[in-house]
């Protein structure tokens, strides 16, 4: 399945500044492997120590959460967008 | 249903009733609306960018009572966005800055200023007295401790948050609605994702995400129309494309959930990393730094800042490599000859030299420390501090 995963502001500058990418797989958890494996610096940010997906970070297929479907085994249909919603926060003392 | 029940209506002047009017008009609203709007008490979290347009804003449509909390003093670098402060009023408490801006707008409005930092201790008794809070913080801890005040309290929490061009928009805390947690159970470790004042932040963003909240506030108030809870709403503001979420309440949320595990609040601090000790690096000072440059050292300098920032002002003599990239470009660097690593304020310059060191980078690194603002400021005051 081709999918096109949608990068937010916060992550683009793990993924050489692309609003965009094509990748291939047939459920969320498949696609991410193969966004993570082409922008390696983004992966810290999906994936904790567990490999699970981290809880700042929401994935959305069309308007659904995959964690109100089935998380990363969430099959996708070809043409499907991911699109990554991380939490934000504007302030200088988070960091 | 709105949340201000009738029996705390109050009446409106002749001079109100003129001042309204064009609310007066809307059938939505209407005289009832309107003194709906008037006994509500609404709480403003962060008199910042968000805070601005929705302070003024729910001013300018009567909401009666306006607390806002900030402990901030406004700087000059707010103004961008932050325009319910003038340049006249910087140094000055941001508090005492937007109450002034207020009751020059309405003064039929009665403002309650916070002059304090919302924290675990006080939260309760700031908030009780609320109606409805309007979350405009620019921190996790602040946000996460907002967020359970309401749930607790059975206050309606309208949320919203920015980063550079994109925002969020939310109304969280309704009965049957999810909260804060039940979308993002944890925060981000402390420097994964860069602050506005690293990262930046298009001034007008917080200006739309605000007005969106302060809609949404007088919705609530009025009782009607339809709200965003269970919808996030993703603002892309350089891209001009709203995009609209899902949001389900988590059957298994720690504070809103079916079985609940938080009933009080927790340290905020301690649970968004702000405690965790951070594994040190070894710093250099602009001072030193130049000292050792003047001596004719071989050193390697690498910038991590972004190739914008470095368009403000160039380091000379440094190898670029952006923070986002350093991993990547380990390859680059020259483990026998010793690096100083820098960028504005010196915290992603740290987070690069931590990165390598994970990677396995065996050459020695120093920090520059307080970044090129330090070095504007210490050792070549002929350059910006931005």
């Amino acid at each position: 399945m081709s999918v096109t995963i949608l990068i937010p502001t916060a992550l683009r500058s793990f993924a050489d500044g692309q609003v965009e990418v094509m990748v291939e797989g047939d459920t969320a958890g498949n696609a991410l492997e193969a966004f993570t494996k082409h922008y390696p610096d983004i992966r810290q940010h999906l994936y904790d120590e567990n490999n699970s997906l981290r809880s700042f970070v929401n994935v959305y297929i069309g308007e659904k959460n995959i964690k109100n479907a089935h998380g990363l085994a969430t099959a996708l249909r070809d043409g499907d967008t991911l699109m990554l919603v991380p939490a934000i926060a504007g302030g200088t003392r988070a960091l | 249903m709105s949340i201000i029940p009738q029996k705390r209506f109050v009446s409106l002047s002749n001079e109100e009733i003129s001042r309204y009017s064009r609310h007066l008009l809307l059938p939505e609203v209407g005289i009832e609306g309107q003194k709906r709007l008037k006994a509500a008490k609404t709480l403003i979290v962060g008199a910042g960018g968000l805070g601005s347009p929705l302070a003024l804003y729910l001013a300018a449509a009567g909401v009666g009572t306006i607390g806002i909390v900030d402990f901030n003093f406004v700087e000059e670098s707010n103004l961008q966005r932050q325009f319910i402060h003038g340049t006249k009023d910087i140094d000055r408490p941001k508090t005492a800055s937007a109450k002034d801006s207020i009751t020059a707008l309405n003064p039929h409005v009665t403002v309650i200023a916070h002059n304090t930092n919302l924290t675990s201790q006080n939260a309760l008794d700031i908030l009780h007295n609320y109606d409805v809070v309007v979350d405009g913080t620019d921190n996790y801890q602040t946000r996460y401790l907002v967020n359970d005040a309401c749930v607790l309290l059975q206050i309606p929490n309208v949320y919203g948050s920015i980063f550079q061009f994109e925002g969020q928009a939310t109304v969280f805390g309704t009965s049957d609605g999810p909260c804060y947690r039940c979308l993002y159970p944890a925060p981000p470790p402390p420097g994964l994702v860069p602050s506005c004042a690293e990262g930046g932040v298009m001034g007008v963003l917080p200006g739309i995400v605000g007005c969106i909240q302060a809609c949404e506030t007088i919705k609530l108030i009025l009782g009607d129309g339809k709200g965003l809870a269970g919808r996030l709403l993703l603002f892309d503001a350089w891209r001009m494309k709203f995009r609209e979420f899902n949001i389900e309440k988590d059957p298994n949320c720690p504070i809103c959930g079916v079985n609940p595990t938080i009933e009080e609040f927790v340290d905020y601090e301690q649970f968004c990393g702000l405690k965790k000790d951070e594994e040190p690096v070894d710093a250099i000072t602009a001072i030193e730094l130049k000292q050792r440059l003047d001596r004719g050292d071989t050193l390697q300098i690498i910038d991590v800042r972004e190739m914008h920032e470095r368009a403000v002002f160039a380091f000379e003599g440094a190898t670029p490599i952006p923070f986002g990239k350093i991993a990547q470009r380990m390859e680059e660097l020259n483990p026998a000859v010793e690096a100083v690593f820098i960028c504005k304020v010196g915290k992603r310059s740290a987070h690069a030299i931590r990165a390598l060191r994970e990677a396995g980078y065996p050459g020695k690194m120093l920090n520059l420390q307080d970044g090129t603002n330090a070095w504007a400021r210490d050792v070549d005051t002929s350059l910006p501090q931005y």
